[in-house]
This record gives structure tokens, sequence and C-alpha cells, in this order.
């Protein structure tokens, strides 16, 4: 499907990684996914932004066709931690993705900030980094920065405690 | 004091005075009974009408909320807020949810018998008290039906405020089940009934849309109602970050809405802020009481609310009508104030008429040219008016087909909605904010408005520290306000862009080298325009 919707701020760098910015299928809202997309540009970054409202199967064929460096789900509405469980384990069942990092922030639950024990059960699901609301924007971007392009390995350690 | 004008023992009405010029808001058509109706009496009685958000899956709980608003001392209208999967149409998930017992976040009225319904609204929806149906979907067929099946007749959205910000759903298809829900709910008007339409094109992405795009889409989606049978409708508008560029922006949509409206009963309702909402209770308070003043100035007939838990979660029944009571008292606080004052005053319903009202009462009667000519000198011109002209005209040269003008329109970028990512939307115009709060493009695109705002230079692009910055810039003010009540109301941030971060709520910032601390961010903000479909506060 098009996707078009906010000009590229920054320039790309060579370097940079092609991102897939997306939230899940019952959260419609979108300025953290605009915010997001403008912090990965101005990073050197290529992103690919989904919009509102992204169905599984869209998010899982968007991923599989673009095979991007680094997938970031995003989601504020409360619903995240159960949406992102579901999300990612259809992730890790596609070939191409299995090694994809992939990470999810923003406000995951319906009270208060993230919890020990979510973090552990988003990660052990599969997810690379979890970034809950509260935390330091810079340990997802040190997350983003230690990511080599093109590698689409699984070779990294996992980051925790901060929010998109 | 009950809902009815009769009762409210409205004050002196030294603004809105009767009489209006023909073809000013509420002058053309204005229907015997109805939701309309009911507000244009309020008017003339020179009392805004307020309303408030509110929708619960219980049927009992529905109508206490229901009650409360009815008698909470101010003259309200009730709201029927429907649930996320009602609005998306989900109708399974919604009967999933009613019998397992599962929260919903508002109303399932297609999910509830219409009996049930029907009993809610029993004894409590009257002439004196009429229920709108809130619900931000941008397929409303399977709403309308519902509605109008348990006697209700008055509801809000548009095949454009519904489709772009909130769904992935083609425009296309928006357009063509907003006409077929147009078509429904005029076709009451076969038994009597005066069926009303709000638009919810003033809102759009909840924040940082200059005003003259959202003038252009509240006007034009009150014309595609209009063309599709609705002869009562409402022109909606979100309040902003600086009173006023709103209150140039709100007389700038009276008056065209009465040349471009004159055969259709049609008022102004203004929302109070839609975009990240302050913190503090005080700071919540403030922004709510300046929107219901500003209505009051602007000549808006209605107001809908925001509580002091906008930021937190969704309100209580009791914090909605402490809301409401508040904005009332503030709305007649303010006309109770000279005339004159330091804020020039917009005011009278037309706008038009604004000049006449601050100089003389009797100038009521002065013809909409004479007072149109006054009003540029009042509230200053900056360039709204020639903009919406712009936007709304290049949309109409496009097909005499209200629907299909849109769609072409999106198509060729003639509208753009800055920051929606909907692929229907051009997705090149940009926004910033000035110090003082006022909206301003950074980009344009392909609208057709360039060069036409005395606004100068246009500012950079915004980053992602200056949006952030930016979208919480009303939030950070009014919180400011209220924790230092001597704090000047128009506050002298730099523009986020360029401004380094507040020493207590640091930005995040991008750019290396970075700073010494990680700085701790907001989440970008979970309070937008977006409908209550889980758990935003911020609904439709």
């Amino acid at each position: 499907m098009e996707q078009h919707a906010v000009e590229q701020h920054g320039k790309a760098e060579p370097t940079g990684l092609d991102v897939i910015v997306t939230t899940m299928a019952s959260d419609s809202h979108t300025w953290n996914l605009v915010f997001l997309q403008l912090l990965l540009e101005e990073l050197g970054h290529r992103v690919t932004n989904l919009g509102a409202c992204v169905p599984d199967e869209l998010l899982v064929a968007e991923c599989c066709r673009i095979e991007p460096d680094l997938i970031v789900l995003s989601s504020v509405n409360g619903h995240g931690f159960h949406d992102g469980l579901r999300v990612v384990e259809a992730l890790r069942a596609c070939p191409e993705l299995a090694g994809t990092p992939t990470v999810i922030g923003g406000k995951l639950g319906i009270s208060g900030s993230g919890t020990p024990a979510r973090q552990r059960a988003l990660l052990t699901a599969g997810f690379d980094g979890v970034f809950e609301e509260g935390g330091s924007v810079l340990d997802f971007q040190s997350f983003v920065g230690s990511l080599p392009a093109g590698s689409g390995s699984r070779a990294l350690t996992a980051g925790s405690g901060v929010l998109l | 004091m009950t809902g009815g004008p009769a009762g409210a023992a409205p004050p002196a009405p030294t603004i809105l005075p009767g009489g209006l010029p023909a073809g000013l808001p509420g002058a053309g058509a204005v229907p015997a009974s109805g939701f309309g109706a009911f507000v244009a009496r309020a008017r003339a009685a020179g009392v805004l009408v307020v309303q408030p958000r509110m929708g619960m899956a219980d049927p009992l709980r529905m109508r206490d909320g229901l009650r409360a608003t009815r008698d909470a001392d101010a003259v309200t209208v009730g709201t029927v807020t429907l649930d996320s999967y009602t609005r998306t149409g989900d109708l399974d998930a919604a009967r999933r949810a009613l019998a397992e017992g599962v929260g919903l976040n508002g109303y399932p009225i297609a999910t509830h018998c219409a009996d049930t319904t029907r009993t809610v609204l029993q004894g409590v929806m009257d002439a004196r008290f009429p229920v709108q149906v809130r619900h931000g979907s941008a397929m409303p067929e399977h709403i309308v039906r519902a509605l109008l099946a348990v006697g209700l007749d008055a509801t809000e959205g548009g095949p454009v405020s519904y489709c772009l910000p909130y769904s992935r759903t083609p425009l296309r298809e928006a357009v063509t089940a907003w006409r077929r829900s147009c078509e429904l709910l005029a076709s009451m008007r076969e038994y009597g009934s005066e069926p009303h339409l709000e638009t919810f094109g003033g809102c759009l992405m909840g924040q940082l849309c200059p005003p003259s795009l959202l003038i252009a889409v509240s006007v034009l989606e009150a014309l595609f109602f209009r063309q599709h049978g609705l002869t009562s409708v409402s022109l909606s508008y979100a309040q902003q970050a600086d009173p006023r560029q709103d209150e140039e922006a709100l007389t700038v949509l009276a008056r065209l809405a009465g040349e471009l409206l004159p055969d259709v009963d049609h008022h102004v309702v203004l929302y109070a802020y839609m975009g990240v909402f302050p913190r503090s209770p005080g700071g919540a308070r403030l922004l709510l009481e300046d929107a219901a003043r500003l209505a009051v100035r602007a000549g808006a007939a209605r107001l809908i609310v925001k509580t002091t838990a906008e930021a937190h979660r969704i309100p209580t029944v009791g914090e909605n009508v402490r809301a409401l009571e508040t904005a009332a008292a503030a709305a007649a606080d303010e006309r109770a104030r000279p005339a004159l004052s330091a804020v020039p005053r917009a005011c009278g319903p037309g706008t038009a008429a604004t000049a006449a009202a601050t100089a003389a009462a009797t100038a009521a009667a002065t013809a909409a040219t004479t007072a149109a000519a006054t009003a540029v000198a009042v509230v200053p011109d900056t360039g709204i008016e020639a903009e919406a002209r712009a936007l709304i005209g290049a949309v109409l040269e496009l097909d005499t087909d209200v629907g299909r003008a849109l769609v072409r329109a999106f198509a060729a970028g003639y509208l753009d909605v800055p920051y929606c990512l909907h692929p229907d939307n051009a997705g090149r115009a940009r926004t910033s904010l000035a110090p003082d709060g006022r909206l301003l493009w950074s980009s344009v695109g392909s609208m057709p408005i360039a060069g036409l705002a005395a606004d100068g230079p246009r500012p950079p692009i915004l980053g992602s520290a200056g949006l952030i910055s930016a979208l919480s810039h009303v939030q950070r003010t009014y919180d400011d306000r209220a924790a230092d009540p001597s704090a000047p109301t128009a506050t002298a941030e730099v523009t986020a862009a360029a401004c380094p971060p507040r020493p207590h709520l640091p930005q995040c910032r991008t750019d290396p080298p970075r700073p010494p601390e990680p700085p701790r961010t907001p989440v970008p903000p979970r309070t937008t325009s977006t409908p209550r479909r889980e758990l935003g506060p911020t609904t439709p």
C-alpha cells in the first residue's frame, strides 16, 4: 500500500537503517508515530510510516515486503502490551523477520508506567527492546545506534527502560 | 436549574442581541423543534449552551449521566458518546464485551436493543433537553440507523474529519458512507423532525492545524451535509493556542457560514482545546474558562467542554458536571463584562456584528456589510479569511458535487492536513507555533494559499524536539499559569524549534552533542484529537 505521508526530514545517510514505524490495529493515535519518524530521520535513517490502526496482516505483510533493518512499534492507547505480544509472535513466525530487530514503546498498559514483569514478558515474547513512558529517549537512540545497517541480525543486547 | 433556556435566567444579553440581520447564523430557517432550534433559542436569549462528552456502556449509568447533565447549573444539551467497537463497526466485539462485562469506553447504541435505549432517554430527553450522539466513525451508517430507531436525530462527524485523522478507510469510501448517512438522517424530515448534524472538521488532528484549514474543512463538510438534505447544521472549531487567533478564526467561520449556508439553520460550536491537556486541575480549569470566554466574545452558540481529568483518564459524571458549570459561569462572567476590554472583542452572532456590539448595543441592527467593515478594525485580519476563502473556492471549483470535490481536492493536495498520515492525504503541509501560540504555516504544500497570510517569512519545519515542544505548548502554558497566577497569559517561549529545553520540563534532544543528562521526554501525546476509541480521553 501507498505510504508517503510525511516527507523525509533530515538527510538519510548511506549507513542509515531502513526502519518501519507503526502502531497496532486498535490504536488510532499518530502524533507518536510522527515524532518517531522525525527523530529517526534526524539520525540519518530512512523511515516507512504505516500510520494509524494498522491491522496485523498489513503490518506483517509490509514488514515482509520491505525487510527493514528495524521495526518500531509504538502504542499509546493502553492496549500495547496485549497487542504487542500478539503482533511480535506473528512477526517472528515470518522467516524473513525472525531476526529483524524489533522494539516496542509508548504507553503500553492502562495504568501507569511499565513494570519489570511486563518488560520481561515482552522481551521473552520476541522484542529486542522495550521503551516505556517515563524513560529517556536517549536509551532508544543508543539502541538504534548500536544496530548495523542491513544486518538483520539479532546479535543485540536487549534494551529497556525508556519510552518512545 | 434545568436545561431549558427558559429557566436559565440569563444575564442581560449585552453581546448577543436579537434582531439578527438576515444571512447571519441562525437567521435563516430556524426550525421549530429539535437540536438546532434549542440552540437557536438559547442564543436568542443570550446564553451559551454547554455540552459534555459522555458515554457509558451501562444503560442505567448512561441515563444517570444524562440526567446529571440536564440538571447541571447551566444551559446544557446531552451527549451519548459511543464506544470504539461501535465506532469501527465491530459490533461482534461490542456484543462480546457487553456479554462478558468487559468495560466499554462508550455507549454501544447499535448493540443494546432499541427499547433499552428508549428507556435510557425516556423522561430525560425532550424539547428542553436535546441529546446528540457523538461517535468518531468514518463509516457511520449503522450508527445513524441505530440512533434514528430510538428517536434521536442529532449527531456529528464528517466525511473528511472522521476519515483522515483516525482511520485507514479510503476517503472515497468515507464520502460514500457519509452521503448515505446524511440522506438517512434527512429522510426523517418527512416525519416532522428536524435532524441536526455537526461538522467535526474544525478539529482534524486536534492541534497544530492552522485555523484557515479548520474553517475550510468545517464549511465544506457543512456544504456536503446540506447537499445531501440536511437543513440544520453546526460548524465546529477547536480552541487552539492563541485566543486572538481563535477569535479571528471564529469570526471568519461565522461569516463564511452566513454567506454559504444562508438557507440552512446553523450555528458555530467551539470545542474546548483538543490537544495535549494541562495536567493540573487548575491549568485545565483555566483553559476551559478561556474557551468559554472565547465562545462568548466570538459569538459561538455552543461549547463542548473538557474536564480536569482530561490529561489522565475518561472523566466521571461529576467531573463533567463541574466542567459544564465552570464553563457556564465563565461565559456568564464574560458576557457581563463591559463591552470594551483589553482584549479586542469579536462578538455578536455573525461576528460581523462585532464592532457593532462593542461600540454600542443599538448597533446590532447595523447592516451586515457595515458591521463587517468595522469588525476588521476590531479583530485584526491576519489573513485567515483570505486563506479559508481560497481553500473553499479551490475545492468547490473542482466539482459541483461536494463529496467528489473533496476527494479530488485531497488527491491534488489543495487540501493537505499537516502531520496526517492517512494515505489519501498529501502530507506536504507543515506548521509551527509562534512564541505567542499563533499557528503558522511552515509549508503549505500544494494548497492555494501561498502568500495570503501576513506572517512574514515562514518558520522552519519542526524537528522531533520542536514537535514535542509545540504539541505540549498549551499544557505547559496553562500548568504554569495555574502554578503561578501572576505569570503572563501569553508566554514568552521561544519557538520550539529554536528553543532550549525548559529546565523543569526538558525536551528530548536529538542533535549531537548530546546533553550531559539523559532528558526525559513526555510520551508523544496520547491526548490528541483522537476519538475515544480505547483509553484516549479525547473524544469526538
